[in-house]
């Protein structure tokens, strides 16, 4: 089931075009990852989509509905930058900011404690957001974002100033949201967590999509003809190689055209050379997004 | 509804448990109280004993005054020299002298001598020597009470009449105002101090991205009524605190300091009308800081901005000397239907003078639709601006966002 349907959208900022005819959608059970450069329009689209500001032209529908007060407790949203009532401790935040979604004071206490819990706050629940570290109020504001069990949970950043560990733990809780069924937007810098995490990816520049689609599609299709071996001793002359770049721990034979993989493999093999790794080069996605931003650039 | 009310409820509690309105709430009557034991204290401590007796030396080179020397607590002494009344001053025989000379039939001036630093006479010694030499001069000519009469300051008893011939309840006398002034003070200072709590809210909020998180669970108009209407009520619970412990403070003090202090009153109009026009002035105010906290890009630059507005709250306290003294003059209608300045001029004026009723009725009118329109159109700028960071819009921004944004 579509949860959110992105159709023809548009918003300009006086002579800026924030974002310029983006299309897509995210289902329920399904992380899309929202990626792009700063200033892409990564933010914009997410404001538009949360109806703070209306596009000049396209439309947003969320539970096949436009926006509306009905269907805001339905949907989880991480800001970026993000800041915490100073004065207030970190359980009466979460109290608050759920009550705001229709939880009762019980119901939403019990979820929090769960949640403070597993993020391995609890002990601090007591603590004023003021004595706080960042990562700290960032895991609090984690947990005001999932706490009312959204269907919708939009995450503009929320790795950032994370520790290795609460990364971990964040990200977990992300793929379990994924698991539970609910729509996960996905906004991050973090493409290894993109690749980790998300179904689809959708590669924004200057308000353009520039990819849209399944993830493990888009790095075969952006697949180089080259191959990625570790052997004992020194490689001998392979036809059908056109390049060899030596790396640290590896050495990566760029293929000529005609040559496939397998070709390469068989070479070896009959050579008689000890193959320690033989694998196809997949680009990361950090890799495509650096080539589809160079070539939209250019 | 049900979300207004947790926003109104948790904005309502942070309002009250700001040190500032705690301290601006009990202030008011925790400094009367203080005033009122200060002046005990320093009057136990400085008034004189019944057996202590102030001498004034004098030296009377006229030759006819020397009558009538003890006037209350202060004795005239009279010294044959100037030489000999300064020896006295030094030994502190006497406190001060002063000097009549051959010439002061003809030229009016007395000479007097103190080792005190003052600036100016002290009121009881000038009366003192006056009255001396007012009876020494008029003794031959006429009787003592009339000597008395002309003598004593005048003590005139004003009674104000309505317009049946009978006594009025409101005898308008100084004290009438007393009231009044503190009370716009206060208003003043306590429109001021909610004016930067919201603003100061709105910018943590705005710059923390705590808003967009409020905004993904509310629309902008239930944010809006739930944060005007909570600092409304602030406001309220503030000047209701007030107004019960007034009468006690009254009390206290008219039996305290007495004089023109027993003259104050607090008649029912002034309660009721002092509770409207202090919560409207404050849903005004909440709702101008709310605009000026949606357009601004920071909380320095709201509060700058929102000095446009408080100074306004002082101008009809700039102009209560002119206002006592003409209070009939059409300009302080113009200022009590100004919805800026009308909360504070009304009191005032109500201290000073009649106000008809129709006036208050067209203030408090335009004051309500004030605050209507206001909260409309400070839901479209804050729609239209509120996920402004770090630029101010201009003008023309503002007039092109106002057209597009919704209610």
């Amino acid at each position: 089931m579509k949860v959110v349907e992105v159709d023809h959208l548009s918003k300009s900022y006086a002579d800026v075009v924030a974002v310029n005819d983006l299309t897509f959608s995210v289902s329920s059970g399904e992380i899309l990852g929202l990626i792009g450069p700063n200033g892409a329009g990564k933010s914009s689209t997410i404001k538009i989509i949360l109806d703070f500001m209306k596009p000049d032209s396209g439309e947003v529908r969320i539970f096949d509905q436009q926006m509306n007060e009905a269907i805001k407790d339905r949907i989880g949203y991480l800001p970026e930058e993000r800041g915490l009532y100073k004065r207030l401790t970190a359980i009466d935040l979460i109290l608050y900011l759920a009550s705001l979604k229709g939880m009762d004071k019980a119901t939403a206490e019990k979820k929090a404690n769960i949640l403070l819990e597993k993020t391995g706050m609890l002990e601090h629940k007591n603590k004023k957001n003021k004595e706080m570290s960042r990562g700290m109020g960032q895991l609090i504001q984690f947990i005001v974002t999932v706490i009312h069990d959204p269907d919708l949970v939009i995450l503009d950043e929320p790795f950032s100033g994370l520790d290795p560990v609460r990364t971990e733990t964040v990200q977990n809780i992300i793929a379990q949201l994924r698991d539970e069924g609910k729509a996960v937007i996905l906004s991050t810098h973090q493409m290894n967590r993109v690749e980790e995490l998300c179904d689809r990816v959708l590669m924004i520049d200057k308000g353009r999509s520039i990819l849209y689609g399944d993830i493990m599609e888009t790095r075969t299709k952006f697949r180089r003809n080259s191959v990625q071996v570790v052997i004992d001793g020194e490689l001998g002359d392979l036809p059908g190689v056109i390049d060899r770049k030596v790396k640290s721990d590896y050495i990566e034979l760029v293929l000529a055209p005609d040559t496939s993989s397998q070709t390469i493999l068989d070479q070896l093999r009959e050579s008689g050379t000890t193959v320690n790794r033989f694998e196809v080069t997949t680009p990361s996605l950090n890799e495509v997004f650096l080539h589809l931003v160079k070539v939209d650039h250019e | 509804m049900n979300k207004i009310y947790l926003i109104f409820k948790h904005e309502f509690l942070q309002a009250i448990k700001g040190l500032g309105y705690i301290i601006l709430t009990l202030s008011v009557p925790v400094l009367v109280i203080l005033g009122i034991g200060s002046y005990k204290l320093v009057t136990i401590l400085i008034e004189p004993s019944e057996e202590e007796t102030t001498i004034i030396g004098y030296v009377d080179e006229v030759g006819i005054f020397s009558d009538q020397t003890v006037h209350g607590s202060i004795k005239l002494v009279s010294y044959a020299s100037r030489e000999d009344a300064t020896g006295a001053l030094v030994n502190k025989d006497v406190s001060e002298y002063f000097v009549i000379p051959l010439d002061y039939l003809s030229m009016g001036t007395i000479h007097r001598y103190t080792l005190a630093k003052e600036l100016v006479t002290p009121p009881t010694t000038t009366y003192v020597i006056k009255s001396f030499l007012s009876w020494n001069l008029l003794k031959d000519d006429l009787s003592s009470e009339v000597i008395t009469s002309i003598v004593t300051p005048l003590n005139m008893d004003v009674t104000r009449l309505d317009e049946d011939g009978e006594i009025a309840r409101e005898q308008g006398r100084i004290g009438n105002i007393i009231v009044p002034a503190i009370f716009a003070l206060l208003l003043s200072f306590s429109l001021m101090l909610g004016t930067n709590s919201l603003i100061g809210g709105l910018g943590e909020e705005k710059e923390s991205r705590l808003l967009e998180v409020l905004l993904s669970s509310v629309s902008v108009r239930q944010l809006l009524i739930a944060k005007v209407t909570a600092l409304g009520t602030a406001g309220l619970m503030q000047v209701i605190i007030w107004l019960i412990s007034a009468p006690l403070l009254l009390q206290l003090a008219s039996s305290t300091f007495g004089g023109f202090l027993s003259d104050i009153q607090l008649p029912v109009n002034f309660i009721l009308l002092g509770i409207v026009y202090f919560t409207l002035g404050y849903l005004l105010f909440a709702i101008l800081s709310v605009t000026v906290g949606g357009i601004s890009s920071n909380v320095s630059e709201a509060q700058s901005l929102s000095m446009i507005y408080v100074m306004m709250l002082f101008v009809p306290l700039w102009f209560a000397g002119i206002m006592i003294s003409l209070p009939e003059n059409p300009i302080w209608f113009l200022l009590s239907i100004f919805p800026l300045t009308a909360p504070i001029q009304v009191m005032l004026r109500l201290g000073v003078s009649d106000v008809p009723v129709w006036q208050i009725l067209v203030s408090i009118g335009v004051l309500i639709l004030s605050v209507i329109l206001g909260l409309y159109f400070s839901i479209k700028v804050f729609r239209a601006f509120m996920l402004m960071y770090g630029k101010r819009p201009g003008l023309a921004e503002i007039i092109q966002g106002l057209r597009f944004a919704r209610y």
